[in-house]
This record gives C-alpha cells, sequence and structure tokens, in this order.
C-alpha cells in the first residue's frame, strides 16, 4: 500500500514528507497559511498517477487527511465566514477535528509500537493451533426400563400411511361423453361453433372434447371447417354441409 | 555381597515432581497455559504452582536451554530460544504475522484499544474502509467477532489471546498507556482553541 503519510513533498513553505508537515501544523510550529494544500494534492495525484495503479486505501487516506488540513486553514483564514462553513458551532467542530485527528494519531502510534514488538519477536519461534481437545466429562444416566426403550421404539416402527397421489392423476373424461354432447348438440342445430360450446371448460375437457370431433369426423357424421388458423372452429352436420354445397353449388 | 552403584538420587522431591508434571502439560499445550489450568491439571494449589514455574523458568531461560519458558497471553507457554532462531526458520513459517500491512496494524491497534469495537467506529476513526482489513486479521486470527453492539446489531470485535501471544504481551494491560501514544488531545485542543478564538464574535 502507497504509505500517504512518506508522501515526499516540495513545497515553497515545507519541504519533507507530509507525516512531518502534519505534525507541524498541529505544533503550530507552521503556519498553515502559509502551506500551499493544492500542491499537496498535486503531489499526491502525481505520485499516484506514477504508480499506474488506483489505490483506494490510500486516496481515502489521503481525502480524510487533506480535508481535515482544508478545514484548518479554512478557519485560519476566514474566521467571521467560518459560521457559515460548518453546521457545527466552530467550537464543537474545532473540538471534533482535534478529536479525531488526535484519535488517528494515536492509533497509528499504537500501530508503530506493535510494529517494533513484533520486530522484537520477529525471531522467535513457537507452537500455535488449537489446544488438544479437553476430556469429556463423564455422564452418568439413571437406570432404565429396557420396556421403555422398546415402547418408544415400538412408536416408531408404524408404518407410515400410504402418500396419496391423487392431485398428480389428470382426470380424462371419456370420449364417449362428448360424442352424445356433440351428437345431441348437432340434433338441434345444424353448425356450431367450438370454442363457444367449450367455453369454461379444462384444459384437459377441451382436449378430449376435440378427440370426440375428430371421431365424429372420421365417422362422417359432420365437417369441421376452419378460416384460418387459430380461426374459430365451426363443425356443421355432415347431411347439412352437403346440402350446402349443393345449393351453392345450384346457385 | 553385592549391591548397584547409585550414582543419580531417585528421590524427587515433592516441588520437583510438580515441576516435572508442569512441564509436561506444557509441552503438549499449543496455547499458554494459565495458572487456573495448571492448578486443576496438575492437582496443585495456585501458589505451589507459581513456585514451581519461577523454577522452571530458571531451567528454561535465554542461553540455558533450547526451549524458553514465557509468561504471554496470560498464561505460560514454552517457546523456541532466539538462538534456534535460523535453525527454526529453515523448517518453520510464521504465517500469523507475514505481511501485516500499516493498515493492519493501525486497525489492530485501534481494536486492541477501544475493543470490543464495531466496523464503523473503527472507519469512523481510520477515516477509510476497513472491511478487507478486518477480514484479514480475523482471517489471521489476531481479532475475533466479540458479541453485538446493543443499538444497531453491529458485530464488536476484539482482539484474540494469540494476537497476545503473537506480541509477546503477558495481558492487554501490557500495552502502553494511551497518554503516552502520540499528541495529547488537550493539547491539539487547545490549540483548534486558540485559533477559534481568534475570530470576531
Amino acid at each position: 500500500m502507497l504509505a500517504v503519510r512518506e508522501l515526499e513533498l516540495d513545497l515553497d513553505a515545507f519541504e519533507g514528507p507530509f507525516d512531518l508537515l502534519l505534525s507541524l501544523v498541529l505544533r503550530e510550529e507552521l503556519p498553515l497559511q502559509e502551506v500551499d494544500l493544492a500542491e499537496i494534492i498535486i503531489a499526491f495525484v502525481e505520485h499516484l498517477d506514477g504508480r499506474g495503479e488506483l489505490d483506494l486505501d490510500a486516496c481515502g487516506e489521503f481525502l480524510v487527511l487533506i480535508s481535515a488540513l482544508l478545514e484548518l486553514k479554512a478557519r485560519a483564514m476566514f474566521p467571521e465566514e467560518e459560521a457559515e462553513l460548518a453546521e457545527l458551532e466552530p467550537e464543537e467542530a474545532a473540538e471534533e477535528l482535534a478529536r479525531r485527528l488526535a484519535e488517528y494519531r494515536r492509533a497509528k502510534e499504537a500501530a508503530n509500537w506493535l510494529r517494533e514488538r513484533l520486530d522484537d519477536r520477529r525471531d522467535l519461534f513457537f507452537r500455535i493451533g488449537p489446544a488438544p481437545l479437553a476430556p469429556k466429562a463423564e455422564r452418568k444416566l439413571a437406570q432404565q426400563d429396557p420396556e421403555k426403550l422398546a415402547g418408544a421404539l415400538r412408536l416408531l416402527a408404524v408404518e407410515p400411511p400410504e402418500p396419496s397421489t391423487g392431485h398428480m392423476a389428470l382426470r380424462f373424461p371419456p370420449v364417449s361423453q362428448f360424442l352424445d354432447r356433440w351428437r345431441t348438440l348437432l340434433r338441434r342445430r345444424a353448425r356450431f361453433d367450438f370454442d363457444q360450446e367449450v367455453a369454461g371448460l379444462s384444459r384437459v375437457e377441451i382436449a378430449v372434447a376435440f378427440l370426440a370431433l375428430l371421431e365424429l369426423r372420421k365417422q362422417n357424421e359432420i365437417a369441421i371447417a376452419q378460416a384460418a388458423p387459430f380461426a374459430p372452429i365451426r363443425i356443421s352436420r355432415a347431411d347439412a354441409e352437403r346440402s350446402l354445397s349443393w345449393n351453392v353449388r345450384s346457385a | 555381597m553385592e549391591r548397584p552403584l547409585r550414582l543419580i538420587p531417585t528421590e524427587v522431591t515433592p516441588a520437583a515432581e510438580l515441576a516435572r508434571t508442569l512441564e509436561a502439560l506444557l509441552v503438549v499445550a499449543s496455547q499458554p497455559l494459565p495458572v487456573a489450568e495448571l492448578s486443576a491439571a496438575a492437582q496443585a494449589a495456585a501458589a505451589e504452582i507459581e513456585q514451581a514455574l519461577e523454577v522452571l523458568g530458571e531451567r528454561f531461560a535465554e542461553g540455558s536451554s533450547g526451549i524458553v519458558l514465557e509468561h504471554v497471553a496470560g498464561g505460560y507457554a514454552f517457546r523456541a530460544s532466539a538462538a534456534a532462531t535460523e535453525a527454526c526458520a529453515r523448517l518453520f513459517e510464521k504465517p500469523v504475522e507475514k505481511g501485516l500491512s500499516q493498515a493492519a496494524l493501525e486497525t489492530l491497534a485501534i481494536v486492541a484499544y477501544l475493543g470490543p469495537v464495531t466496523r464503523p467506529e473503527i472507519t469512523r476513526i481510520r477515516g477509510v474502509n476497513v472491511d478487507g482489513v478486518i477480514a484479514g486479521l480475523a482471517e489471521r486470527g489476531l481479532i475475533a467477532e466479540g458479541g453485538r453492539e446493543n443499538e444497531f446489531g453491529a458485530i464488536r470485535y476484539r482482539t484474540t489471546p494469540l494476537f497476545e501471544r503473537i506480541f509477546g504481551l503477558e495481558s492487554l494491560a501490557a500495552l502502553p498507556r494511551v497518554d503516552d501514544l502520540g499528541d495529547d488531545v488537550a493539547q491539539i485542543r487547545e490549540r483548534l482553541e486558540t485559533v477559534a478564538e481568534k475570530r470576531p464574535a
């Protein structure tokens, strides 16, 4: 990771690592008004560009630090307008800022301490791993009647009920039912519309009704006509069709 | 009548016997053993255990033994002597601490000082997203989940005994005092307030 605080700066007012600049600013040994923050941003962006890859962690860290500096500088430069700059009371804001910077510095110092500690112990080897399992505590169970166990098992040994497959069966009405229906209908009317007659029936019933039609057609009892694919299917009595065609021819 | 020549006294004092038992326990253990556990296993009083540990500490000391007894992570454990480092390094890795980044150490420091602490709290202090770092530290076994925050149920993290072991800390109390680290918050606040005061009312 790109260490933001090790970023080398070469400014008019300051030359050295970013980290040192932060320390000097916080100790008020370097007036922030004299520091060109834009130069720092440019230095960081150039450094980032030189690396050829985007380090989001470093960018985030830099953003936090530079925005803290910008806020500090703004406070110092435009004291009158400051109240409009922040929602917090200036004293609160300053306190919050100080707290955050101090907190961050502490975390950083603690990290440095840990690093040194780690370096001290770098050369020491020891066994690490999960502890061997502790022996399980012996559990004393009360005397039990074997018949009780048998009883419990018997309850489990009952044959389970046969699972119902009723919902899986497709109910096909007999074709004959529709044969009768169509014949009855044709006795009353010379022709009818299939879709109208089967409206409200289930898919399976419609299919069986259609099979019945084919059966009637095979036995030459009816004529089936359809003007175009998916157009209504018209059914007429075979003799009616004949008479119609005869009428047409005779016309 | 011929008697066998005895050069080594075979009699063992109870204290020496206890020291041997502790040696045995420590050689089996892969984690530091607290006095309470040693006491329960060896069936001896804590005071006797501590006395025996003192004897062992002298015997297993840097410079006089390849095995060194150390007081770490709230317990006692054996480690290799510093003199054996090179030989150990030829045979063993140190996977837990290998390649810990600055970001990881800062996060670890925050967890060690403020733990149990939630991810958003760490993020606020470090100013960057710490999800990846947290996952890495948990995978290394240096931090672990330690309960949840009451209000929003965010997971809290704390350092593990392994963290203390790796960093050679007797306990978290062995960390330097917060006040000794970095700038004093009161000091910084004072300076900032001075800046604020320059502002006309």
